[in-house]
């Protein structure tokens, strides 16, 4: 198993990198991490005409709060670097409590956010995390930069809004506020296997005690990262009970529609989406604090 | 006399080298001048081959060669049948042999068809892509029950229906004690089975030498001595032209002892005909298709009850997948029907099996060979019958246990070496006693089950038996030699993928020589070390290479007595061998190291006795003659999340006898590393094939091995009852960590998630969270 | 153009168990074979190259990775550890070895160069490991002999030496 021929080229700076994403186009592809691309390079499933190696580009690595209750994750970060970061369970708890689920330590040394979005798995963690929490992500190309609600990101099948000549350069997450909560769950059939389904669910309450805001990611239960948006409205403005979170659960279970595959039948997928969606939410909203 | 060695956890000769990273396995060989293989493969199952164009791979740059069936002229030829079938009466057998490169046809996916020899193995690969292949695609049989069929397609054209064997075994009459059974349980159970999956993949590197015209070969083979036989012979040179080397092998389990695989035949036919070295190393997509595998077997399977749970009797109907050849004979099926009977005393047996071919990779036996199967069967039987019996699921077990007194215990069926399927020794309750014990049988059913399910939690409790056939003749041999150095040699012909052999021989030899393990030099899988041999399967390497062992390093004793006898002229009697050195007894100063004598023994000057062998060396063989039984129980208690079928087990115990132990810590790696494969087996791997033959779950990605997180913390208690059947009272130990650990996983799921309540039955292995949600759901 | 413009082939130079190797390798070598055939540090082993056994990880600038994920294009200006770096010869075993050895951690050792260089950095980050933790750190090297818990007993061990 050893790839085809390919050119490999060094990005020493953004600029070189989006030029010469700009010059190959579909024939070039980005180097981050490597743990999505090189095994499907060696399996011989992808044939890349030029490997752009953006591995220098070290000042796209790494969590900045630029604005208070947000922060932004850039490219090129590792989970690795996410898990050694105590910043990581305090700011954006749903990260923290995925990353153990997300293959190895090895390859969550090498694998990056940006890579991982980029590559946008439906089965992956983050996608579905980054939905949950309604980031967005910056896209530059040559000709400029975009900010890319994260609703509007993945596409079916491997794919995501970028252009052909974009690169992802960061994504930007709320980070977590007072009175609200949130749960990463998922079953898979090895630790750090890809999820049968996983659920990341993030929940707001008022002064009242009332949910304001409810979004429920879920991965592999469909063609790309899927959030479950009529299941996470249904909460709005109710008081949050055991009646609620099945109807949630519910709605999850009719919005999918899961691939099925030899580890989970379809109609396994569905049945854990729901399984776990209660679950999750109810996390959630047990480690939602109602005072503030 | 120093502490015996024997018997002692002395840790391991082999290990300084693997440790430091300088061990030399086969894709570690470095030559100059080395050319690197690639197979082109089947990417369907069943075709007729129309034609191969190699030209456009031929004409690209740092390609060498490539060749095709048709180049390999006379040398083409099916492969040999590694064990024929026993000789019984109505036996049918349909020999089909897998070939070095497919001819007209190709009847796996995987089947290689041409071979590219490049300047790299990238290059290799590149290449690949350029060889058109024209195949006319049939029907792919998959399903057993449909191969069996008029209507199907046949692997091999001239083989109706697909019957590749079929044999009945059978002991007392079923039919008259079922006749008067007070109940008659039968049931469909089917057995998936996997992979073996070394680590390391299989490799072949091959060195023609024109001026010695010498030829060697480095294989990952269990077998190196049959290779070189058999190489010899296919190449016309003589076996002392032919050097087969195993250097380390990273793990076997079996399939590594297939010959000749396809590679294996034409990598050194292409040293000798490009006159360079080549190189072959599987990857892990090939080792998927390339590598033999243990596969499906379907049984209906019937007991016949006494109202005290006692057995009256068991019939047995089975379908066995052979793949697409069977070149290992009905080995994995023979051991399927006679390892059903367990350490069961079971008067009346009636089991008939039909081997099947499919277009699938070749079956060929892994870790359990079949055993695992049959005692599926019977285990899983017995749990129904408790069940509906209203008897205690170790109770049932506990009742029909052969006794103490009845071994030799003759089931009156033929084994896999073709003698009587007769139990050397056994003592089969206490085992069972210290299985329950120690996993807390009777407690967890009284008290921890029902405070644990009262709190919501679904933990169930299992307890399953098994016996374990092993060490198999025919023979082994060892050379055992005192250097002058003072250290030790030993060498033997069998290969040894990470069992310890460096170490166990070792502890052997030292107790006859007063050596230290650490300066005997053990040498396996070198044929130019050692001339004769089998192989390493069945859980033989410890009983029979281990007793040749023995045998040599008595008679070397012998020598070194009456050589030094001789020196001191004195009685052999008044000697004592110890810290390698021969002393006379009381008398200090009076001694004289082995390496001094044995530099005496071989004399550069003066006259010797006639009838005198020079050396302090000996060989000898050694054939049990018969197989050693051990046997076993394993208990776990598992929690199961009744909503994603996900599971964690919580306590594993295994009681174990193997006979006489020879090293402890050696013992408990192979027990641990036998359950984690179980486990595997029960709940985690299984390869799947879709109708069309293709396997959907090539990759370690998919094929899910189990990790450290998925194995559990193991207790291992032993009992012994040493074998009368060799003098070191050994049993083999290699497979009976895998061998129950399927129906075991069952039981226990079965009784977390309080299945039998619900009237639903785990006739199935491997289990997985999908398959439970589909079963406990429909 | 801006970058570096390149070739099929790429000069390196890559600290390897402190060696500085100066080395021309084509664009597509993977780090494994690189280490393996090139500069015959043959211990890191291969099991799939796709990046699920862990035989093949090394230590790259400290931390952990699998070898057959890398290209060796990408190693120019950092620094490899392999198993050949851990103790100088066999008869100074590193205390990780050395409890391997002690505590039959391995069978075929296949698996084992990997599974040293994924705990190498583990003790180093997490000195005082329990069980769990150590299993968790364990998951991505697969061992097919042992059934790890050897392996792990050996970890314990190991952390207890080097704590001192
Ligand atoms: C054994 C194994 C198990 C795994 N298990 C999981 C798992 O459980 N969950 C999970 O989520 N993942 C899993 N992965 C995948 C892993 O998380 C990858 O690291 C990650 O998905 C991709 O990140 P990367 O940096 O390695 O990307 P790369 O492999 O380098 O790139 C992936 C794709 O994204 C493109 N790309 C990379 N960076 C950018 C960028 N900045 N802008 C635009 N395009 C870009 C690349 O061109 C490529 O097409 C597993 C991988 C392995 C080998
Ligand atoms: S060879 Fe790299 S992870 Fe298996
Ligand atoms: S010791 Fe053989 S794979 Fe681990």
């Amino acid at each position: 198993m050893k790839p085809a021929p390919f050119k490999y080229i060094v990005a020493r700076t953004i600029e070189q990198a989006l030029a010469l994403k700009a010059e190959y186009g579909d024939e070039g592809r980005f180097l981050a991490g490597g743990q999505s691309l090189v095994p499907t390079l060696n399996f011989r499933l992808t044939q890349a005409a030029v490997l752009i190696d953006i591995n220098p580009l070290t000042q796209c690595a790494g969590m900045q709060n630029s604005q208070p209750g947000t922060v932004r994750i850039g490219a090129l970060t590792r989970y690795g670097q996410l898990e050694r970061n105590s910043e990581t369970a305090r700011d954006l708890p749903l990260i923290g409590e995925a990353l153990p689920h997300i293959a190895h330590p090895q390859i969550r040394n090498r694998g990056t956010i940006g890579g991982n979005l980029a590559h946008a798995d439906p089965a992956s963690e983050m996608p579905a995390i980054v939905l949950a929490l309604a980031g967005r992500l910056r896209a530059q190309s040559q000709s400029g930069e975009r900010w890319i609600p994260a609703a509007e990101f993945f596409g079916g099948a491997l794919s995501t809004a970028l252009a052909s000549d974009e690169m992802l350069m960061e994504v930007e997450l709320p980070v977590a506020g007072p009175r609200s909560g949130s749960c990463f769950m998922e079953v898979s059939r090895r630790r750090g296997d890809f999820a049968l389904i996983g659920v990341a669910c993030t929940m707001q309450f008022d002064a009242n005690g009332l949910c304001s805001q409810a979004r429920i990611g879920l991965c592999n239960a469909g063609d790309r990262p899927i959030l479950a948006e009529d299941a996470g409205n249904s909460l709005l403005g109710r008081n949050i009970g055991t009646a609620q979170i099945d109807e949630a659960a519910a709605l999850v279970q009719q919005a999918i529609d899961p691939g099925g595959s030899i580890h989970a039948s379809k109609e396994f997928q569905r049945h854990l989406a729901g399984v776990l969606t209660r679950r999750a939410l109810t996390v959630a909203n047990e480690r939602s604090p109602r005072e503030h | 006399m120093t502490t015996r060695k024997f018997g002692a956890p002395i840790r391991r000769n082999e290990d300084a080298r693997l440790l430091v990273g300088q061990a030399l396995f086969v894709d570690d060989v470095e030559l100059p001048g080395l050319l690197y293989a690639a197979f082109l493969r089947s990417n369907v199952a069943h075709a007729r081959i129309l034609s191969i164009d190699v030209s456009a791979a031929r004409a690209r740059p740092g390609v060498v060669a490539v060749y095709t069936a048709a180049d390999l002229g006379s040398y083409w030829a099916p492969g040999p049948l590694l064990v024929p079938p026993p000789p019984i009466a109505g036996i049918i057998f349909n020999q089909r042999t897998q070939v070095p490169l497919a001819k007209d046809k190709v009847r796996h996916v995987g089947e290689p068809l041409a071979v590219v020899l490049a300047e790299s193995r990238y290059l290799a690969e590149d290449a690949l892509a350029d060889i058109a292949v024209e195949l006319d695609p049939l029907p792919a049989v998959v399903d057993l029950e449909k191969a069996l069929t008029n209507a199907s397609a046949t692997v091999h054209d001239d083989v109706h229906a697909n019957v590749a064997a079929h044999l009945r075994q059978s002991r007392g009459n079923y039919a008259a004690a079922r006749a008067r059974a007070a109940h008659v349980i039968a049931r469909r159970l089917l057995y998936d089975h996997g992979a073996s999956s070394p680590m390391e993949t299989r490799g072949v590197v091959a060195k023609w030498d024109g001026r010695a015209d010498q030829l060697t070969v480095w294989d990952t083979t269990q077998a190196p001595v049959f290779f070189r036989n058999g190489l010899a012979a296919m190449l016309g040179l003589s076996e002392r032209q032919v050097r087969v080397i195993a250097p380390f092998v990273g793990g076997g389990f079996g399939p590594k002892i297939m010959l000749f695989y396809p590679e294996e035949v034409v990598i050194p036919w292409v040293a000798m005909k490009l006159n360079r070295p080549v190189k072959w190393i599987e990857d892990r997509l090939e080792h998927f298709f390339a590598t033999t595998q243990e596969r499906g077997q379907t049984h209906d399977a019937e007991i016949a009850l006494a109202a005290d749970g006692r057995i009256l009797g068991v019939q047995d109907v089975f379908l066995h997948d052979t793949g697409a050849y069977n070149p290992y004979g009905l080995t994995v099926p023979i051991n399927s029907q006679c390892t059903l009977l367990g350490p069961y005393d079971i008067p009346n047996y009636d089991s008939t099996f039909t081997a099947v071919f499919t277009n699938k990779p070749i079956v060929t036996p892994y870790r359990g060979a079949g055993r695992q199967h049959g005692v599926f069967v019977i285990e899983r039987l017995l749990d129904i019958a408790a069940q509906e019996l209203n008897i205690d699921r170790a109770e049932i077990r506990r009742r029909n246990l052969i006794p103490p007194d009845a071994f030799p215990y003759n089931n009156e069926i033929i084994y896999q070496d073709f003698a009587p399927l007769s139990y050397d020794s056994g003592n089969y309750e206490p085992i069972l006693d210290k299985a329950l014990e120690l996993i807390g049988y009777q407690k967890f059913l009284a008290e921890e089950q029902p405070r644990l399910r009262a709190q919501g939690r679904h933990v169930g409790i299992g307890v399953a038996c098994y016996v374990e056939g092993t060490g198999i003749g025919p023979y082994e041999g060892a050379k055992v030699q005192v250097q002058a150095n003072g250290k030790v040699s030993v060498a033997t012909g069998i290969g040894t993928q990470g069992q310890g052999h460096f170490t166990v021989f070792a502890q052997i030899v030292a107790d006859q020589l007063g050596v230290a393990v650490t300066d005997i030099d053990v040498v396996t899988g070198d044929t130019d070390q050692f001339y004769w041999g089998a192989g390493t399967f069945a859980s033989r390497g410890a009983v029979v290479a281990g007793n040749a062992v023995n045998e040599a390093a008595i008679a070397v004793r012998q020598k070194v007595l009456k050589f030094a006898a001789d020196h001191f002229e004195c009685a052999e009697e008044d000697l004592e061998i110890a810290d390698g050195q021969v002393s006379v007894v009381g008398v200090p100063g009076q001694a004289i190291k082995l390496g001094a004598l044995a530099l005496k023994a071989n004399p550069m000057r003066g006259a010797v006795r006639p009838g005198t062998e020079p050396g302090l060396e000996s060989t000898q063989y050694f054939g049990p003659p018969s197989g050693a039984t051990a046997s076993g129980v394993h208990a776990m208690i598992v929690e199961v999340d009744p909503q994603t079928f996900t599971l964690e087990v919580l306590k594993y115990v295994v009681v174990h006898d193997c006979g006489t132990v020879i090293n402890p810590l050696i013992l408990a790696g192979q027990i641990h590393g036998g359950v984690a494969q179980g486990i595997g087996n029960a709940f985690y791997e299984q390869l799947v094939f879709d109708e069309d033959g293709q396997l959907l779950n090539a990759s370690l990605a998919d094929y899910l091995l189990p990790t450290a997180l998925e194995v559990p913390r193991m207790e291992i208690a032993h009992t012994v009852t040493p074998s009368p059947l060799n003098p070191l009272g050994i049993k083999g130990a290699g497979e009976a960590g895998a061998i129950p650990v399927g129906p075991l996983f069952a039981q226990a799921i079965e009784d977390a998630l309080e299945l039998p309540g619900k009237k639903i039955e785990l006739l199935e292995i491997p289990l997985s969270p999908n398959r439970l949600f589909e079963l406990t759901t429909k | 153009m801006t970058a570096d413009v390149t070739t099929d082939s790429h000069d390196i130079a890559v600290t390897v168990n402190g060696t500085q190797y100066r080395r021309t390798v084509e664009a597509r070598l993977l780090l494994s074979d690189f280490l393996r055939h090139e500069l015959l540090l043959a211990g890191t082993h291969v099991g799939c190259e796709h990046g699920v056994c862990g035989a093949c990880t090394v230590i790259f600038d400290g931390v952990a990775v699998r070898s057959c994920l890398m290209l060796a294009a990408q190693t120019d200006g950092h620094t490899v550890m392999t198993v050949e770096g851990l103790a100088s010869d066999r008869d100074h075993l590193h205390p990780l070895q050395q409890s391997m050895h002690d505590c039959h951690g391995l069978q075929c050792g296949y698996c084992t160069p990997g599974i040293l260089m994924t705990m190498k950095v583990f003790l180093d980050e997490t000195p005082a490991p329990n069980e769990a933790q150590i299993r968790e750190a364990l998951s991505g090297n697969l061992c097919r002999c042992t059934g790890y818990q050897h392996i792990v007993d050996a970890m314990m061990l190991a952390a207890e030496r080097l704590r001192g």
